[in-house]
């Protein structure tokens, strides 16, 4: 698979990342680079190998169903770049 | 037949039509965090820092939510998975503080089912369940409070979904109606999830084609978001299909795209086409393991399963002599249906369903008041029935101890026994008093011998006054027969 200047371009607007123009070619070069590398992988036979779903040999913990969190909106929002009333504060969305 | 033809210049169409269902899943806490599921909490009171996102805290599943989302498949009478997956969808919106959404994708919670609906004309249709997969909610975004500035509260954040997905199986608004309704019913009766749509509760999206009549071809279809009444999502695919059927008839392509239903004007309206839909990359969630259910984990949310309506209504008619039609009125929710079996233990069932659709419900509306708020139990309707069926009281005597009850809240002996109303079932006191009544009216005995036979209820009149309502009015019709030859 290799990536284009469009691809670099796409994913850059997926993932909310400004990529200047003189450096999208560079980014396209270091994601074929990326991509190469980890195609190698395909090299190795799998067949009959169940795929791994975690490192960790265990399985979902789940939890009870009981409220022991929250309380905390002053913390929550410390960091919020725009708070007001209480509630967290972000430029107009319209859609 | 329900499904709805658009009568076209070219041909007949016919709708097809598929609903998601998001349905708030009740439970206590959120499905992967601890925060309360509370409604009307203040603002951000609700919120963990899994909720809000942070870096670096992890999601638990919260075991509550996978019952009620088994449950719920149970209810829609669908396979449950007992491999299922997490997925991560990725899409940035400020209501989704972590940047994606914890969802479900290639291996869902729930797979096929069935729902059976009941049409107006009687008839029944059989819609297909595609799956059910549980997620969390979004944030609420509040818009009207600044101009410039969106609002958000995160207390919905993290609330456990159930979506549910059918198979195109609707062709007509009608039938995405009852089935709508349907769902609500199942649900408010397995507890799993509100089923309020005006708060949102449970919220449909509906995805609306047509096809010429006889064609079982898909055509592309437009996707309707986020419609908050069985009604609006009626209406909605009703103005969709008409708006494609406009298009194609007068040559014209109909596109994949996203509308938005506009209650007030009642039209739908473009949102995104195709090309802008959303590229969401899911991804299996790395924070979260596949969730691997046991066998026993599942039995024993089958043995906790309550009878359903189709079952009750089943019953109901079979074992209980009520019409299809009472059954199913008595049945549309749980507590109505529970009230309705305490009422007619031991008693005859067709008659106190008669007076619980008739008298008892008129007095609900009338005070405006709950079932559960009802100054009358339903054992003394029970027992006030049994009075009328055991001939203590006649029918007439009846309504005046009912109307004592909604007063007093008594029991309906405790009345009759006080105020003296048993009714006279002694041949010999009515006959003594239609004598008096036969006597002191010469001219209608006359009358009604030359033919004017209309009289007859006139005399029952006089006869049942006399006895203060209180004679037997079947004793005081054949007596009076008799004597008025």
């Amino acid at each position: 698979m290799a990536i284009d200047k469009e691809t670099v371009k796409k994913v850059a607007f997926l993932s909310r990342l400004k990529i200047e123009e003189d450096k999208i070619e560079a980014t396209e070069r270091e994601f074929n680079k990326i991509l190469q590398w980890i195609e190698q992988l395909s090299e190795v036979n799998t067949d009959g190998v169940e795929p791994l779903v975690s490192v960790n040999d265990c399985s979902l913990q789940m939890r009870q169903d009981i409220v022991n969190d929250g309380n905390l909106a002053e913390q929550v929002l410390a960091n919020a770049p725009m708070k007001e009333y209480g509630y967290f504060g972000v430029p107009k969305v319209v859609e | 037949m329900s499904g709805m033809i658009l009568k076209g210049e070219t041909c007949d169409w016919e709708i097809v039509c598929g609903l998601e269902i998001h349905c708030q899943i009740i439970s206590q806490s959120k499905i992967f965090s601890g925060a309360s599921t509370h409604y009307g909490s203040d603002i951000n009171e609700n919120v963990s820092f899994v909720d809000a996102g942070m870096p670096g805290m992890l999601p638990v599943l919260n075991e509550e939510c996978v019952r009620q989302a088994i449950k719920t498949g149970l209810g829609l009478n669908a396979k449950i998975n007992k491999h299922s997956v997490f997925s991560r969808k990725n899409y940035f919106y400020a209501d989704l503080p972590q940047g994606y959404q914890i969802t479900q994708f290639e291996y869902p919670l729930v797979g096929e089912g069935c729902v059976q609906i009941d049409l107006e004309d009687g008839s029944k249709k059989g819609i297909g369940i595609e799956r059910i997969h549980i997620e969390q909610d979004t944030g609420k975004s509040i818009h009207d409070i600044s101009p410039t500035k969106t609002f958000l509260d995160f207390n919905r954040a993290g609330v456990g979904l159930m979506e549910i997905v059918t198979k195109p199986d609707f062709r007509s608004p009608e039938e995405a109606g009852a089935f709508l309704r349907k769902l609500r019913t199942i649900v408010r009766y397995l507890g799993t999830c509100d089923g309020n749509m005006d708060e949102g509760s449970m919220r449909c999206d509906a995805s609306v084609s047509i096809r010429p009549v006889g064609s079982d071809e898909l055509r592309p279809r437009a996707e309707i978001k986020n419609v908050n009444s069985v009604k609006f999502v009626m209406q909605a695919i009703e103005f969709e299909a008409k708006r494609q059927m406009k298009i194609y008839e007068s040559g014209g392509e109909v596109e994949q795209q996203t509308r938005l239903f506009d209650q007030l004007s009642g039209e739908t309206r473009f949102m995104r086409s195709k090309e802008f839909a959303h590229d969401y990359r899911y991804f299996p969630e790395p924070d979260l393991l596949p969730l691997d259910l046991e066998d026993g984990f599942i039995e024993a949310i089958k043995a906790e399963m309550v009878e359903l309506p189709d079952a009750k209504q089943e019953r109901f008619v079979k074992d209980m002599g009520l019409t299809p039609y009472d059954a199913s009125v008595l049945t549309e929710d749980r507590e109505t249906a529970e009230w309705f079996e305490k009422a007619a233990k031991g008693h005859d069932a067709k008659k106190v369903a008669n007076w619980m659709m008739g008298d008892f419900f008129a007095m609900l509306n009338e005070k405006k008041i709950a079932l559960q708020d009802s100054p009358i139990s339903p054992e003394n309707l029970g027992k006030l029935v049994e009075l009328v069926t055991s001939n203590v009281i006649n029918g007439k005597t009846a309504k005046d101890v009912f109307a004592i009850m909604v007063e007093t809240g008594d029991n309906p002996e405790k009345i009759v026994e006080e105020k003296g109303l048993k009714q006279v079932t002694d041949t010999g006191a009515i006959e003594k008093i239609i004598d008096d009544v036969i006597a002191s009216n010469p001219a209608n005995v006359e009358a009604y011998k030359a033919g004017k036979t209309a009289l007859m209820g006139w005399f029952v009149g006089q006869v049942m006054k006399a006895s203060q309502g209180k004679a037997n009015p079947g004793v005081v019709n054949k007596i009076l027969q008799q004597k008025l030859v």
